[in-house]
């Protein structure tokens, strides 16, 4: 796309678009290109000097069987979090697409939840669900669960995947509502007059129609669990117990800061970035193809 | 509706319904826990209706702060208002200014500045921290405003949605304006500007929101408990071993944490709708 029309000269273009390629250059890829080049470097122990290793903190990376548990952490975190939140959300928004009176009351007390940032959703869940004084954990003490997220790692997950689910549900919540509101009502009722019941409709018109929507979705959620949970992983389990609620993200920080071990954290760093990049590339090729649509 | 079914609608109301007790209980919980003491809430039997120690909470909450940290979370909320409005404008400020150089001038490399700027969608904070953490210590601006805001700022996303908006503008009304012997400024003052308020509002709304929820950045760069924003404030409170932990403070704290984010998206929801919906295109 171009524009026909011009404004003439270019030194004014270049001072109005120069703030923005001085931070960029500055805290994008002056950082990036650090972290890909110290991720070949090995500091000596008290990180005077640095010699140039080639792959070896890849290498010793992928030795470690934390870091692959962090993959596999990470998996199944994203997975888990990413299914629920897209049903929860897709049942809600069908209802609340229905011609019912107080819609726009229901959607709004859906969506506020996007405002709570994740550190805090993770506070509000360890409140709820504290094993000693959560109002929800003796219910669950009282049907025999010796419920404990802070020693039990499945139940560490378990408030990790609530509570970042709880956060991400009304995002989906907005874009299914979009996606259904666009589908033409002319589609439905030709199925109607088929004889489809709404059920049938569902499956066979409209989640199909929507098929778009959720794979936009779908990508945007696990690109939400990669990094933006990291708020809601430190908050209530800070990784543990013994590192088995430690994500990707949470493992660069944690290794970074608190092991100390810079190439081996810069080297995690450029496996993200691949990872992010190939998320994103994915994504942009389902906008073209949605264009097309 | 293709049909009217009583027992659809029935059901209908019944699931939202349902959603909206979910998701508003972790939330009303906590504002129960804000208005009880610590002994309450610590037996585990806190009631789940009002209790009277709201004031005295929130009171010694934002003057004070908790017993452990001693920050006063009003300072926090300011900090956290510097650096969620910082962001907002400075985002706005210059993703305005390189879309509009970007999509009404011709020089040279502007494909390539485009580029670069278009790339950076990619690279999210998290996965460069350390390496931007050493600039801004090297840059002394460690513990400071501008520190927490300017790695911030920069992204793709502002800019792809002006440059996005100023495509949809008719060329007539730069031609116009040109015959009317407006130069640049006139122009992107008198014309591109007033056109652009319901942009450059949708993107505050969910800028602010960004700015108001960052985590991992501030809690990297700020050393001085002076400098912590309210959502780092929170995580400091209840770090400490559980008996110690006060509830009440630390559920208060996350009341006052969400208020200001949530407040803005129930009274501006058009615009964060629009917001959301096209930063994501």
């Amino acid at each position: 796309m171009e524009k026909r029309a011009h404004i003439s000269g270019w030194t004014l273009p270049l001072l109005l678009i120069l703030p923005q390629m001085a931070i960029t250059v500055i805290f994008f890829y002056w950082p990036a290109s650090q972290a890909i080049w110290q991720s070949f470097l090995r500091e000596d122990a008290f990180g005077l000097a640095s010699e140039f290793v080639g792959f070896e903190n890849y290498v010793s990376l992928f030795e470690q069987p934390e870091y692959y548990r962090a993959m596999v952490t990470t998996a199944i975190f994203s997975s888990l979090v990413a299914f629920f939140s897209l049903a929860c959300a897709l049942l809600l928004a069908t209802q609340a697409d229905k011609n019912i009176r107080g819609g726009q009351a229901f959607k709004t007390f859906l969506i506020w939840p996007y405002a709570v940032a994740p550190a805090i959703a993770g506070v509000l869940w360890l409140f709820m669900f504290h094993p000693t004084l959560g109002t929800l954990s003796k219910p669950i003490k009282a049907i025999g669960i010796d419920w404990n997220p802070m020693l039990n790692a499945n139940h560490a997950m378990t408030l990790l995947v609530l509570s970042a689910t709880w956060k991400q549900i009304s995002y989906n919540f907005l874009f299914f509502l979009a996606g259904l509101q666009a589908i033409p009502k002319s589609v439905i009722e030709a199925a109607a007059i088929d004889g489809a019941g709404p059920l049938r409709r569902f499956w066979t018109v409209i989640f199909p129609l929507l098929s778009p929507t959720t794979f936009f979705l779908l990508v945007v959620n696990v690109v939400y669990v990669f990094f933006d949970t990291f708020g809601i992983i430190d908050a209530v389990t800070g990784g543990g117990p013994a590192g088995q609620t430690t994500t990707l993200v949470y493992k660069v920080y944690a290794d970074g800061r608190l092991g100390g071990d810079l190439g081996g954290s810069a080297a995690q760093s450029v496996i993200l970035m691949i990872i992010v990049i190939a998320l994103t590339a994915i994504q942009f090729r389902y906008v073209e193809r949605k264009v097309q649509y | 509706m293709v049909e009217n079914r009583p027992f659809a609608q029935f059901m209908a109301y019944l699931t939202l319904a349902l959603g909206v007790v979910i998701v508003a209980f972790p939330v009303y919980l906590a504002v129960m826990a804000s208005t009880f003491d610590t002994a309450t809430i610590i037996n585990g039997n806190m009631p789940l209706v009002p209790g009277n120690q709201a004031d005295e909470n929130y009171t010694r909450t934002l003057l004070y702060g908790g017993m452990h940290a001693r920050q006063p979370v009003g300072g926090m909320m300011l900090n956290s208002m510097i650096m969620a409005l910082g962001i907002a404008i400075g985002k706005i400020l210059i993703s305005i200014l390189s879309a509009f150089a970007v999509v009404y001038f011709k020089f040279p490399f502007r494909k390539t500045a485009f580029w670069i700027i278009f790339i950076t969608l990619m690279l999210p904070v998290e996965v460069r921290i350390y390496p931007t953490y050493k600039i801004v210590a090297d840059l002394g601006l460690l513990d400071t405003y501008t520190g927490l805001v300017m790695p911030l700022i920069a992204s793709a996303t502002g800019t792809l949605l002006f440059r996005q908006f100023f495509m949809t503008i008719p060329d007539e009304l730069l031609e116009a304006s040109k015959i009317d012997g407006a130069g640049a400024f006139r122009f992107f003052k008198d014309t591109l500007l007033p056109l652009s308020m319901t942009t450059i509002a949708a993107l505050f709304v969910i800028q602010f929101i960004y700015g108001w929820n960052q985590y991992l950045w501030p809690l990297l760069i700020t050393t001085k408990s002076s400098m912590q924003t309210i959502v780092i404030g929170i995580k400091m409170m209840i770090t400490t071993t559980d008996a110690l932990t006060e509830w009440n403070v630390a559920m208060t704290t996350a009341v006052l944490a969400m208020l200001p984010p949530v407040l803005v998206v129930i009274f501006m929801q058009r615009l964060f709708v629009k917001g959301l919906v096209e930063t994501e295109k």
